[in-house]
């Protein structure tokens, strides 16, 4: 029986738990297990945290036979390492932060533990959330576990690999420019980013604030919808977390789709897109037309400049957000500094990698004088109208649809030398942070053994309704409950 | 030719609310160091800032109280900088949005003239912590208890042609939000801090090239290095020379002044606005809520001064000037029942003694109820005002209310007519020649010479005579 356990998703498990079947422990040793086997092959994992998960596990045991649960007790969740953790180190995918022990524990982590979540430990990623590849994680590439020698996309890469592996049957990820779907697209998984402000930042590292949002990856749109119920809610500590009701997503699942409005963008259909990309994510539109969905074509004009507006107004927050990290008083500080200049350049020097260093350059330099109005009001003023073109779709349809990625995964290395290619894997992703909708990327087919994904895009606060669609797909399709043979076994 | 000044000053208000601009820490006052700076004040990664309704709340008022503009929606923005005690990278403020837009404030001149400063905008902002260089082996040690504390910088228009001017400006802007009730008012632990911009140029001539210094925490630092400026200025003109645009340190222990960096050195500070915070919404309903909670401002009290007291407008303006001053004032009284005489001693004896001390009127030894008990004495003719100043100095001593002084020391005035004339006579008795030069003496020459027999008599009661009964005596007796 345990040799399943790692097939089932989190509602199964769930179930599973309730019935007696396995206990939380036996199910936490399992994945630990699995992890402790074949984790050295993948790198999802920076740190894995056996024994407090363990304890977390004999505490949802004892709840459980008290008939007292939450939304998640005793499931096994794996959290991207850039929320906070009390006691645990966090560290962002970056050496700055490598000695990094978190004095507090971020919202959303709070919320998982308080439904009874088990962490099995935090998941590697790219620096501070910087790249589509993982490849910039100082903790080294992770692996895709459809082929090793590719990537897992970014940046939340360990979540979307180890769930894609079956080390994990949930993990949170976050979302700046694509970083929840894209690797979800790449790993066959199922990833939601939220409405921005409908998950609270506090605690997670900020990268992009006006861009970053966390959000559930899990085997399916059900579990997605289990653990943002668990997830989402306004946070009096985030000033941008926003006061609305959170909606009952796993009542909604079941909803009746007959009628409901699918809208296609024509840009996200480009002619230079891979054919087979294309393809699978028409096919999977084709099957919810045959639930009862309605097609139109829709026009998204001002999304095509969606990659230049973001790598502008990205870098600019995040130079400015990652000034903080200056030696003084918490992460890496370089030996015997020589003078405060020498504290900063050499601590800084050091402790980011090269794709930090790229962002914050392009940062200062679009926000300084005689550049903001060039670059940073500029951006600004694109974002408004790729908002536009979404508010003016969304009068005519439910939800939009497209390819989630233009590629599979890349072989590593691929794009090191490239980053305006390596930026462009975010091509359909980013329109949707820069104007703060949900959405929602889960596995429709694969291309030579590679998955593909597909975005489903609602309206503000419509992650029931994203969820509600993805779900009666994946009831009618398994592409979401293909894994990779790996390790030998499946 | 002479030369012409132009000041405009930058003043840092520290806002006396409870808890920091963006996070729940209590504001510091004198705590250990780094034990009222949280996990947001830290600065540590993955925090955030919710802004203090209450700083927003006294900022706007201030804007009410000068007649200026609010803001609807202002927004925070980041200064860009990296420096030890600042521990984000940057510092959260407001530039092209600030809560408060263009305003006005009404000064006294020492000519009895009235002048309106332009104030420019007033923005919210938080405070740095500290640096300490001493103590550490050659290293600085941080504090970050001050950080996060929400000040409002005042900018005002080039409206100021001397130092005085300047001093009665900060001097209302004192009074102003002390009366308001949105800062302590306290110079001594930096509650307010001026930065001063400073130019001069031939009258008709274009503005000249300015420098700011900054930091002065006490109106006569800032009298004195605006003088020292101005000199300065002068003598690098007339000399040939140019002044370069610079930030220049005043050091009030030695009166000397210091570059600190030329314009070539400044920061881009790359604002841009804050993504963590949220505009701040001001509604109309917030305005009209203000504007009925609104405290009395110094110059509609120095009106009711005028009004209630029959005070000159010149002791109205100053007993308004402050609100500890304002409330001493109307303490002593109400106490002694003699508003011109309160005025006159604190004004006077009381400010006198608080000057020369250093102190200010808040940790006035003399209570106002003292003064106004001395006063209600003076009044109902218990004391003479000689001997008042005795009492008073006792009272400043600490040794008791007046009442109790007096009659410690058995200081009450004679009233005993019977016992004064005996006085009287023994020194008419005892002084024959000055008797007859007085007797000798014309009207005007008499009223000179009475003088010897007033004194005789003081010496002989210690004082305690009643003065109008004496003179009447002895004017009698005399003739």
């Amino acid at each position: 029986m345990s040799n399943a356990m790692h097939n089932k998703t989190l509602t199964e498990l769930k179930a599973g738990l309730a019935a007696g079947d396995f206990s939380s422990r036996e199910l936490t040793e399992h994945f630990l297990a699995r992890i402790q086997q074949h984790d050295s092959e993948l790198n999802s994992f920076i740190t894995v945290t056996a024994e407090q998960a363990l304890s977390q596990a004999d505490a949802a045991d004892q709840a459980i036979a008290a008939g007292n649960t939450g939304l998640l007790t005793g499931l096994p969740i794996a959290h991207k390492d850039i929320f906070c953790t009390e006691g645990v180190r966090t560290s962002c995918g970056s050496k700055m932060l490598d000695s990094f022990i978190a004095p507090y524990t971020a919202t959303v982590v709070e919320k998982m533990a308080a439904e009874g979540a088990v962490m099995l430990g935090k998941t590697n990623m790219d620096e501070f959330a910087m790249g589509s590849s993982n490849e910039t994680s100082y903790y080294g590439p992770v692996k895709n576990p459809w082929d090793l020698e590719r990537v897992p996309g970014g940046s939340s890469g360990g979540a979307a690999a180890c769930l894609g592996a079956r080390l994990a049957p949930g993990a949170t990820g976050t979302d700046t420019g694509g970083s929840i779907r894209q690797p979800a697209a790449l790993n066959n998984i199922t990833g939601l980013k939220p409405t921005y402000g409908r998950v609270s930042r506090w605690g997670m590292i900020a990268f992009a604030s006006s861009l970053d949002q966390a959000g559930p990856m899990a085997q399916s749109s059900e579990d997605c919808a289990l653990m943002l119920q668990a997830m989402a809610g306004h946070d009096h500590r985030d000033s941008t977390s926003l006061n609305e009701k959170v909606d009952d997503y796993l009542g909604a699942l079941n909803n009746d789709i007959r009628g409901l409005t699918i809208g296609i963008p024509e840009e996200f259909f480009p002619d230079t897109l891979d054919g087979a990309i294309a393809d699978n994510s028409r096919d999977a539109i084709r099957e919810l037309e045959k639930l009862g969905a309605k097609v139109v074509s829709v026009s998204l004009p001002s999304v095509k400049l969606s990659v230049p507006a973001y790598y502008v107004i990205a870098p600019a927050e995040a130079s400015s957000n990652l000034s903080r990290f200056d030696g003084v008083r918490f992460g890496h500080r370089c030996d015997d500094p020589k003078d405060l200049e020498d504290l900063y350049k050499r601590s800084r020097s050091e402790g980011f990698g090269d794709e930090v260093k790229r962002r914050i350059l392009v940062g200062a330099y679009a926000l300084s004088a005689g550049y903001y109005d060039a670059y940073y009001r500029r951006a600004q003023q694109v974002r408004r109208l790729i908002r536009d073109d979404f508010a003016r779709a969304f009068e005519k349809v439910d939800v939009l649809m497209g390819p989630t990625a233009p590629e599979t995964a890349f072989k590593l290395g691929a794009k090191k030398d490239d980053p305006v290619s390596m930026y462009m894997a975010d091509v359909f992703t980013i329109g949707v942070n820069l104007a703060g909708l949900p959405a929602l990327s889960m596995p429709t087919g694969f291309i030579n053994g590679l998955p593909t994904g597909t975005q489903i895009i609602g309206n503000y606060f419509r992650e029931g309704q994203i969820l509600n669609v993805a779900h009666k797909y994946q009831q009618a399709t398994d592409w979401h409950k293909q894994a990779p043979v790996f390790g030998g076994e499946q | 030719m002479s030369w012409e000044v132009v000041i405009g000053l930058e003043i840092h208000v520290q806002l006396n609310t409870v808890s920091k601009l963006f996070s729940g820490s209590k504001l510091s006052t004198g705590a250990e160091p780094n034990t009222q700076a949280s996990l947001v004040d830290l600065g540590m990664p993955g925090t955030l800032p919710v802004v203090n309704k209450e700083a927003v709340r006294k900022a706007a008022l201030f804007g009410l109280a000068i007649n200026a503009d609010i803001c609807r929606h202002s927004v925070f923005e980041r200064k860009n900088y990296f420096y030890p005690d600042l521990p984000k990278g940057y510092q959260t403020t407001q530039l092209a949005e600030p809560i408060v837009g263009a305003g006005e404030v009404e000064i006294q001149l020492e000519n009895g003239e009235k002048k309106t400063v332009r104030i420019h905008h007033a923005h919210l902002e938080e405070d740095a912590g500290k640096s300490l260089h001493e103590d550490f082996h050659g290293m600085t040690g941080i504090d970050l208890n001050r950080a996060g504390t929400p000040l409002i910088e005042v900018v005002t228009e080039p409206d100021m042609s001397n130092a005085e001017e300047a001093v009665a400006f900060a001097r209302k802007l004192h009074a102003i939000v002390t009366s308001i009730g949105i800062c302590d008012g306290d110079m001594s632990q930096g509650n307010m801090r001026f930065d001063v911009n400073v130019s001069i140029r031939k009258p008709g001539e274009p503005l000249g090239t300015r420098t700011e210094t900054k930091n002065l925490n006490s109106f006569r630092f800032m009298e004195r290095a605006i003088k020292l400026e101005v000199e300065r200025q002068i003598d690098v003109l007339e000399d040939g020379g140019e002044i370069v645009q610079e930030t220049r340190l005043y050091n009030g222990d030695t009166h000397t002044a210091r570059s600190m960096r030329s314009k070539e050195d400044a920061n881009d500070y790359r604002y841009f606005p804050c993504p963590d915070l949220l505009p701040v919404a001001i509604t109309d309903a917030d305005l009209e809520a203000l504007k009925a909670a609104m405290p009395e401002l110094p110059n509609a009290r120095k009106a009711r001064f005028m009004d209630d007291y029959q005070l000159s407008e010149y002791d109205a303006d100053l007993l308004s000037g402050s609100i500890a001053t304002a409330t001493f004032f109307e303490g002593a009284a109400k106490a002694g029942g003699d508003a011109k005489l309160a005025a006159n001693w604190v004004m006077g004896e009381l400010a006198a003694r608080l000057n020369a001390e250093d102190k200010d009127i808040s940790d006035s030894p003399v209570s106002a109820e003292q003064l106004g008990q001395l006063i209600a004495r003076l009044k109902d003719g218990t004391i003479s005002s000689k001997i008042a100043k005795q009492v008073f100095e006792a009272c400043w001593a600490g040794e008791g209310d007046p009442d109790t002084i007096i009659e410690a020391k058995g200081l009450k005035q004679m009233s005993d007519s019977g016992e004064l004339e005996k006085i009287v006579d023994d020194i008419i008795a005892n002084n024959a020649p000055q008797v007859e030069d007085y007797r000798n003496s014309d009207d005007a020459k008499k009223k000179k010479k009475i003088g010897f027999f007033v004194g005789q008599a003081m010496k002989a009661t210690q004082g305690k005579a009643n003065p109008q009964q004496l003179n009447q005596l002895l004017r009698e007796k005399l003739q």
